[in-house]
């Protein structure tokens, strides 16, 4: 076990949020067309309502700050706020395009000890890149913003996501980032609008799509250990929990809003009526997602897959329940090992119109 | 003939580091290199007072050997190593002259 993640179970034991993702902004310069935002100003926090909250944030044990948007230096006072943050001690990671990260900017962040810097980065061509964000020469802006990160010696992650319009370009995508020296990630979730909108899940990838990238040793290093098949079910993975939303995570939206995590649109509170303590120890909703363990699950916690699925309890919410099944991670156990998940034998089943119940005639 | 008076040390908390208590232990996080460090209460009392410019003797003598009741010597040994350990990750700054306070500075080398 790693230290940090030592510290990750003392901080669960006690309760402390030790992650906090906080969007300063909804606003963008560009319009992604998976993103699940809606760009619109509904009244964002000021900068003195965001460093109240960084006061709060640092006062309740917060360690690791991830700042994000939108597009986070569409706000003039972005540096501003990352300075204060630093000061306060935190551990700071910035999310951008990086379209308006110049030298001067690069340097700043360099200076404040800013730790990552991750910029979404969809392919290497810019007719694929500029297309899925609609702005055009985005791609040459961000991967000069990257070059200017690297050149401060910052740590630069190349994030990329698998969609249907951009998943011939994977390799070319991955072989910019090792171009440029930068990390890569790479993520085929493709989520719900904020406001329930499906429609940009049709941009999914397939399952050929999901079976070529569980095979590729380039991105899930070890291709044999990541495919194997899960270990058996014991009690201490029913005992245990899904995920650290709500547990030693949570986030905070531009508007004030907390909730247990960016992909779990559950409110719980609203900074600007209620001490961020106050939401984080005594919100109902914080509880109820506190409360679930595995075995309390209605469909996963008889699921072989439950001690090693991705399942994401904000995906299952926006399914449908908090308790539920998450889909697209059945679909990813699936095609990491070929065996079904609970879900799916259900669904086939119920897909089979065999009957709801069954009734044998007594044997006398 | 007399002896040389020893040169004092002093230490500042480098600005380029995140830090955060949790249960008692402080974590910290080197921005130069990544490196995940946790201190434990004595180790803790000794970076909250690095100052810049309480000598290191002082702390050792007034911090830790009063309220963890550590003989001098080891403490002020025991505090040397620490010290230079934190120092070598970027931690914490050491100097033989008072180290005036920084403005947020470069971590480690572009």
């Amino acid at each position: 076990m790693t230290l940090l993640s030592e510290m990750n179970d003392k901080a669960m034991a006690l309760g402390v949020p030790l992650s906090v993702h906080i969007d300063v902004t909804y606003r963008c310069n560009e319009r992604c067309v998976h993103c699940y935002l809606e760009h619109d100003d509904k009244g964002e926090m000021t900068t003195a309502e965001i460093k109240n909250v960084l006061d709060q944030l640092a006062e309740a044990g917060v360690f690791f700050l991830v700042f994000s948007g939108g597009e986070v230096f569409m706000r003039r006072d972005f540096l501003e706020l990352v300075e204060y943050a630093r000061k306060l001690l935190f551990n700071v990671k910035v999310k951008t395009n990086g379209v308006m990260i110049h030298e001067a900017e690069a340097k700043r962040l360099r200076e404040l000890g800013v730790e990552q810097v991750q910029l979404s980065v969809y392919s290497h061509r810019p007719e694929i890149h500029d297309a899925i964000t609609k702005l055009p020469g985005s791609l040459k802006r961000t991967v000069d913003s990257i070059r200017f990160l690297k050149s401060q010696g910052l740590k630069v992650t190349l994030s990329n996501v698998l969609m249907t319009v951009n998943r011939t370009d994977e390799k070319g995508t991955h072989a910019l980032a090792k171009e440029l020296g930068v990390s890569y990630t790479l993520d085929p979730t493709v989520t719900p609008k904020m406001d329930g909108d499906t429609s940009i899940l049709k941009l999914r990838v397939d399952d050929e799509n999901l079976d070529t990238l569980f095979a590729d040793p380039d991105l899930v290093g070890n291709v044999e250990e990541f495919c194997k098949p899960p270990a058996p079910v014991d009690d201490d993975i029913l005992e245990g929990y899904s995920c650290s939303a709500g547990h030693t995570a949570c986030y905070i939206s531009p508007y004030g809003d907390v909730f247990p995590c960016v992909q779990f649109p559950l409110p719980t509170g609203n900074v600007r009526q209620q001490k961020f303590a106050d939401i984080w120890y005594r919100s109902p909703q914080m509880k109820e997602v506190r409360s679930i363990r595995v075995k309390d699950l209605t469909v996963c916690s008889s699921c072989t897959h439950a001690g090693s699925c991705t399942r994401c309890p904000g995906l299952a919410y926006m399914e449908g329940s908090m308790r539920g099944p998450s889909s697209s991670d059945c679909e990813k156990s699936f095609h990491r090992t070929g065996i079904p998940s609970a879900n799916m034998l259900r669904k086939a089943s119920m897909a089979a119109g065999g009957p709801l119940v069954q009734i044998l005639p007594m044997m006398v | 003939m007399s002896a040389e008076p020893m040169a004092e040390t002093y230490i500042a908390r480098s600005t380029t580091i995140a830090a955060r208590m949790l249960g008692g232990e402080m974590m910290i996080m080197s921005a130069v290199d990544s490196t995940f460090f946790t201190l434990n209460e004595v180790a803790t009392v000794i970076w909250q007072a690095a100052d810049g410019h309480t000598p290191l003797s002082e702390i050792v003598e007034r911090r830790v050997c009063e309220e963890f009741e550590i003989a001098p010597d080891m403490a002020q040994r025991d505090a040397a190593d620490f010290v230079n350990q934190l120092s070598q990750h970027g931690i914490l700054l050491v100097s033989d002259q008072p180290i005036p306070e920084s403005k947020p500075v470069a971590a480690g080398k572009p």
